[in-house]
């Protein structure tokens, strides 16, 4: 990877950061209503893997933690921020809010709310792609939590029963809203759980970009040519709360306060800046740049737009023409 | 044109939609090498292979949720349901994603996913394979539901189902696959919307659904020629959304109204439909609407609890008779 590609790497991953913090500020001042949950200290995730992936082209979904892998497949963050703000011109029209984003025009199918929702959608567009004889992959983010839904298991047999392409990645945060993985699950190691299904997968650090990457890119190139799922855990950690309404009470500082260390922001710029890659004076630059653009395009553009009209409250529970038939 | 039973309308429906395009496939429990348990999907698997007449584990809500992911990518599944009952397994995928995709996308993905269920009491089955749970289905916003009566129908409306871009749940009845009706020898397409009027009729209007529409049918050829009473059957055919006008424009014609359901009377059809009058031409009733309705218990598996706990046609006569003092 040339240092451009580094650049712009580590500027989606600190553009994701201040996005999320200035939602947190729009949240507090009442201009972003419902549940808020923000993705700070998960950025290598989502921008490490679908940087390996063809976005646009492969579909990807993912549960309510949803704003970055939504930015990464390409969507407008103007469109993104505006939907935050309940306004017509965001991704779903403010009628979907943060928990469902969609931009089909970039295959980015959502933003789910019920825990484990996805995994079947996931291997429903396999299962359309194989049927078209299509040579795109389903991508499915997940956080451990949802491996203990029903789905999880219903799913993986089917999907490797039927040999579908899907990738699935489990961002491993170590809790289930507030409950510590080892009070809820018996195997911590959530790779290990598609063993009986004969799937393929790997465990590695989801904090360095280089490993998610690196991961990452064998897990896409396995299911593009092997037309059949893979499962990659990415070990994680929120550095926020689940949602905006968070106790904290399940976890000490001193945890949150070790992970903090393990940044993947931190990791990725340390070690550009070790390589000359790019400069402290450059870094701030381009964190001073990022902050601007949100502030004076997007949420702006999400400020000023219009909201929906109320007399449109009814249109989309069908489709037009949904009765018309041959 | 042909004299055709139930299920054989529902396979030629299957067979001429899968010819016309490779994106329609079907899935659900034994019927592909089994060939569906009704008979519905026979010789299918033959004639379009394991990919579209995919035979598919016990796993209700996956497989459920593969067809919808699949159908939000341009794919028109057939999901057949085994038995209604096991519908409630499958309801977080039919209702949090099927029904509610499109509205929340602010119409950017569209859902044309169609459930087949065979529901309704069929004989000493038990509680948990004689459920009805049209008012299950028929309370979920942005589903279509239809209800089949005759071959005609269920070969008609499950032609327009899969052109549908809106999910549909068709209610089939267990009863009713080796029903014998005429079915047109052309291509036809019942609509999703609006009631057909089975028996023109003056002095009374029965409305019924689905297995309902037979009693009521019976109940009037007895009402004319034993009481001189002639009685309006009118098919409702679409449960949601119900046919306001339709139901309206008869009872403005005869001043009184019947309804038959197969369903326990609270919370269902018939006191939708009595709403609807109520709302729509109160002032044009000469008598109080009445149901007629199962008793509300869980089926019971002896014959004569069971025939006890289901109306039929005499339960529509007597309550006729009663409404008109005879």
């Amino acid at each position: 990877m040339d240092a451009t590609d580094q650049k712009r790497l580590l500027r989606e991953m600190l553009f994701a950061r201040r996005f999320e913090e200035r939602c947190a500020e729009a949240y507090h001042e009442r201009q972003i209503g419902g549940f808020l949950h923000l993705y700070p200290g998960e950025e290598a995730c989502a921008i490490g893997v679908l940087e390996k992936a063809r976005t646009g082209y492969d579909y990807v979904v993912t549960g309510y933690r949803d704003h970055i892998h939504a930015l990464k497949s390409g969507m407008d963050p103007k469109a993104l921020m505006a939907e935050l703000f309940g306004k017509e011109a965001g991704c779903s029209k403010g009628r979907g809010g943060s928990m469902h984003l969609f931009d089909p025009d970039v295959h980015f199918m959502g933003g789910y709310a019920l825990v484990g929702g996805p995994f079947p959608l996931a291997a429903g567009f396999a299962k359309a792609i194989q049927l078209r004889g299509g040579q795109e992959i389903s991508i499915c983010f997940l956080g451990d939590g949802a491996n203990n839904q029903g789905t999880f298991h219903e799913t993986m047999n089917m999907a490797s029963l039927w040999k579908l392409p899907v990738l699935f990645i489990c961002e491993n945060n170590l809790y289930g809203i507030g409950t510590a993985i080892e009070r809820s699950t018996v195997e911590i190691n959530q790779y290990k759980r598609v063993a009986p299904y004969g799937i393929e997968a790997a465990q590695c650090d989801g904090q360095d970009i280089d490993i998610v990457m690196s991961h990452a890119e064998k897990a896409v190139n396995y299911v593009r040519e092997q037309r059949k799922p893979y499962f990659l855990e990415l070990m994680t950690y929120r550095l926020r709360g689940h949602s905006m309404s968070d106790s904290g009470a399940y976890r000490s500082k001193e945890e949150v306060e070790e992970w903090a260390q393990r940044d993947p922001i931190g990791i990725y710029k340390r070690r550009l800046v070790e390589a000359g890659v790019v400069t402290e004076e450059e870094f701030h630059a381009m964190d001073k740049s990022i902050q601007d653009e949100i502030e004076n395009e997007v949420v702006r553009y999400a400020m000023e737009c219009p909201e929906p009209r109320v007399e449109d409250v009814a249109r989309y529970v069908y489709t037009e023409g949904g009765n018309n038939h041959g | 044109m042909a004299e055709l039973m139930y299920w054989q309308g529902i396979l030629r429906a299957h067979d001429e939609e899968m010819a016309r395009d490779p994106l329609v496939f079907a899935m659900g429990e034994d019927i592909g090498v089994a060939g569906g348990t009704y008979k519905a999907t026979s010789g299918l698997f033959a004639k379009y292979g394991e990919h579209r007449v995919v035979d598919t584990p016990i796993s209700e809500n996956s497989y459920t949720g593969i067809g919808v992911g699949a159908a939000m990518v341009g794919a028109r599944p057939i999901v057949e349901i085994m038995s209604v009952n096991f519908a409630w397994l499958a309801m977080d995928q039919l209702m949090n994603n099927a029904a509610k995709i499109h509205y929340m996308s602010g119409g950017r993905i569209r859902c044309p996913f169609v459930m087949r269920v065979p529901g309704g009491t069929a004989h000493q089955l038990g509680a948990q394979h004689s459920a009805r749970m049209e008012k299950v289905f028929m309370g979920i916003s942005g589903l279509r539901v239809v209800t089949p009566a005759t071959p005609r129908d269920a070969y008609g409306l499950l032609k327009s189902a899969v052109r549908s871009d809106d999910p549909v749940v068709i209610i089939e009845h267990e009863s009713m696959y080796n029903l014998k009706g005429e079915v047109p020898d052309e291509e036809f397409f019942t609509p999703l919307e609006g009631v057909e009027i089975m028996r023109p009729g003056k002095d009374v209007s029965i409305f019924a659904y689905n297995i309902s529409v037979h009693w009521a049918l019976d109940a009037a050829q007895k009402l004319a020629s034993e009481y001189g009473i002639d009685a309006e059957v009118i098919d409702l055919r679409a449960l949601k959304p119900l046919d306001r006008a339709g139901i309206a424009a008869s009872v403005r014609k005869t001043h009184r109204a019947i309804i038959v359901e197969e369903d326990e009377a609270p919370v269902g059809v018939g006191s939708e439909v009595m709403a609807i009058i109520n709302e729509e031409c109160f002032f044009d009733l000469d008598a109080a609407p009445v149901r007629v309705h199962a008793l509300d218990v869980p089926i019971p598996y002896n014959h004569r609890l069971e025939k006890a706990a289901i109306p039929n046609a005499g339960d529509v006569v007597a309550a006729v008779k009663k409404m008109f003092g005879r």
